[in-house]
């Protein structure tokens, strides 16, 4: 299954729901398969649990990372760094970008819509059937629409990342084949993938990913539950 | 059984709330709480509630001090610096003896800190949200289920006891992603005579006042308040404790801390050394009687919190020398790993193996 098919792929949908787990596993995915990648973390909306907390693994994968100035800072200054800029100009590497939650997220991706349709684009957004206020489909769809809406670009594509973290399982990711599909009948969206920690049978375009967002008190021992 | 969804603990708040009948919140963004507003102006306006973001946190403290007196549940968050623009609107609260819930999403200080998680504002909640003589119900979840059940709790308790309720958290509480569930609930809020709604012609006015003329008046409301506060102590105690039974070093720990520091006593367990932990959900009232059984059955007692020791305090006051207690800690937006705590259990545990 080709995920990655447009220089510039963008990650974007409601908070909490597995954006920068879908960009990290995406962007090494590709540069497992040789592909030279930078990673953007355009996320300005959220203080923790981003991108740029896994600048060491991705920078051992060869992916560039290029981060709001003051990411993982104590300072909540919204900058970013011109490199953003100049990485949606360049051809020689594939793009990811990791946005911000909602549409007050999705304002930051605005400002640099006239180069990204320029460049060519994915807009993947990403959905969790068990996050509270997008349980319902149309919940899932008005959320995506006001997300183009502040983006200025029009999304390509949906990612089923239903997950309830390290409880995960496979009856949950099963149940929700039927929302996923709803969000694509009613936004006319190809499903892009199903994400899964864990290869499980009946889940279509599987995508296996890692977690790699977890809270300080996780031991490797409980990883492999999830 | 309900099914679960995955919450931020931010929101988690503001839909327990709002399940607990509280539609009614005033608050001001700030960095790690800004959700809880965002979640509640959203939702509010469609369920016929009150959404507003005031000009400010002193004006958002005062916005509940009237809400709370016309006997409706309101609620407002905010995170350690607007929590101390608003403590003189706290204690002109619980001067005037009324209910409502606050939260705290703790982040570095002093000053404007840092936004990162701490758990340097214990003192500002257990000993001093304002000024005069008076207590808040202090309220340490460790997850965000549990930020879930005590949200009902801590309204119930401010209205039984007519007093202010806070809920502490820290940064990493309200910015996690944690599965939960919201148990069906039907809020019973308590009766309120003393609410300003209006006499229609049938009863004297009601006043909401915390100014007393009379020095001898005002000494006796004190008193009477803390009389309450005393049968607080005696019934509203909530603590965890896990693995103390046999444990020959207990730890002491609240909030987010509390797991790091679980799961550094899985890992002592692992390498033989009975280490056990005492988890105090209530801080106001203070687990004195866990604390006190407790340091008469070891030798060392370790506080871990993200801060410089301020809980220790409270540990050592009720340990009364009977044990050694110590402090470990990280602070300004550190969040303490299982192996460093694990270092200190090691340390005073005489380096078992």
């Amino acid at each position: 299954m080709q995920i990655l098919n447009k220089p510039i792929t963008i990650i974007t949908g409601h908070y909490g729901s597995g954006k920068t787990n879908a960009a990290v596993n995406l962007a090494l995915s590709a540069a497992q398969a040789g592909q030279p990648v930078t990673i953007i973390d355009l996320d300005i909306v959220n203080p923790y649990f981003r991108t740029a907390d896994f600048i060491p693994t991705l920078q051992a994968h060869d992916i560039q990372v290029i981060a709001p100035v003051y990411a993982n800072s104590n300072l909540d200054i919204p900058v970013l760094p011109a490199s953003v800029d100049a990485a949606f100009s360049q051809t020689e590497r594939m793009v990811i970008v990791d946005v911000g939650g909602d549409d007050a997220g999705a304002i930051a991706l605005g400002r640099y819509a006239k180069k990204i349709e320029a460049r060519g684009y994915d807009l993947f957004c990403v959905v969790n059937a068990r996050r509270y206020l997008t349980k319902d489909s149309s919940q899932a769809v008005s959320m995506l629409r006001e997300i183009e809406q502040a983006a200025r670009l029009l999304a390509t594509g949906i990612i089923n990342n239903t997950n309830l973290g390290p409880q995960t399982t496979p009856e949950i990711l099963l149940d929700s084949v039927s929302f996923a599909a709803d969000v694509c009948a009613k936004t006319g969206l190809p499903l892009v993938c199903t994400c899964t920690t864990q290869p499980v049978s009946g889940l279509p375009d599987p995508f296996l990913v890692t977690r790699f967002v977890k809270a300080p008190w996780e031991t490797d021992q409980e990883d492999h539950t999830s | 059984m309900a099914e679960k969804y995955l919450m931020k603990g931010n929101e988690a708040i503001a839909e327990a709330a709002i399940r607990n009948g509280c539609i009614h919140f005033f608050g001001y963004p700030i960095t790690p709480q800004t959700e809880v507003s965002a979640y509640m102006s959203k939702v509010l306006p469609k369920i016929g509630g009150t959404f507003l973001q005031a000009e400010s946190e002193i004006a958002a403290i005062n916005m509940v001090l009237g809400a709370a007196s016309c006997g409706v549940r309101a609620m407002t968050s905010s995170s350690s610096p607007g929590i101390s623009l608003k403590s003189e609107g706290v204690s002109y609260i619980a001067g005037s003896d009324l209910p409502c819930v606050i939260l705290n999403v703790m982040r570095g200080g002093p000053g404007l800190g840092g936004i990162q998680p701490s758990q340097a504002d214990y003192w500002q909640a257990t000993k001093a949200l304002g000024h005069g003589d008076f207590q808040l119900l202090v309220f340490a979840p460790a997850t965000v289920q549990e930020i879930v059940n005590l949200i009902g709790t801590a309204f119930d308790l401010a209205e039984k006891y007519r007093m202010p309720a806070l809920i502490l958290a820290d940064g990493m509480l309200g910015q996690m992603m944690e599965p939960v569930e919201f148990p069906e609930i039907t809020p019973k809020p308590a009766e309120k005579p003393y609410a300003t709604t209006g006499t229609q012609g049938k009863r004297k006015p009601n006043i909401i006042n915390s100014l007393y003329l009379q020095p001898d008046e005002l000494e006796r409301t004190v008193r009477e308040r803390f009389a309450r506060y005393d049968i607080i102590k005696q019934n509203e105690v909530r603590c965890e404790e896990y693995l103390t039974d046999d444990a020959e070093i207990i730890l002491v720990a609240y909030g987010a801390t509390a797991r790091v520091v679980r799961s550094a006593v899985e890992d002592a367990r692992a390498c033989g050394i009975k280490a056990g932990l005492i988890r105090p959900i209530t801080l106001w009232p203070f687990p004195e009687e866990a604390i006190r059984n407790a340091a008469a059955r070891v030798d060392h007692m370790i506080t871990v919190e993200m801060s410089m020791g301020q809980m220790v305090d409270d540990v050592r006051l009720y340990a009364n020398g009977q044990c050694d207690v110590h402090f470990f800690g990280h602070t300004g937006g550190i969040v303490p790993t299982p192996a460093e705590v694990l270092d200190q259990i090691k340390k005073y545990a005489g380096g078992a193996e």
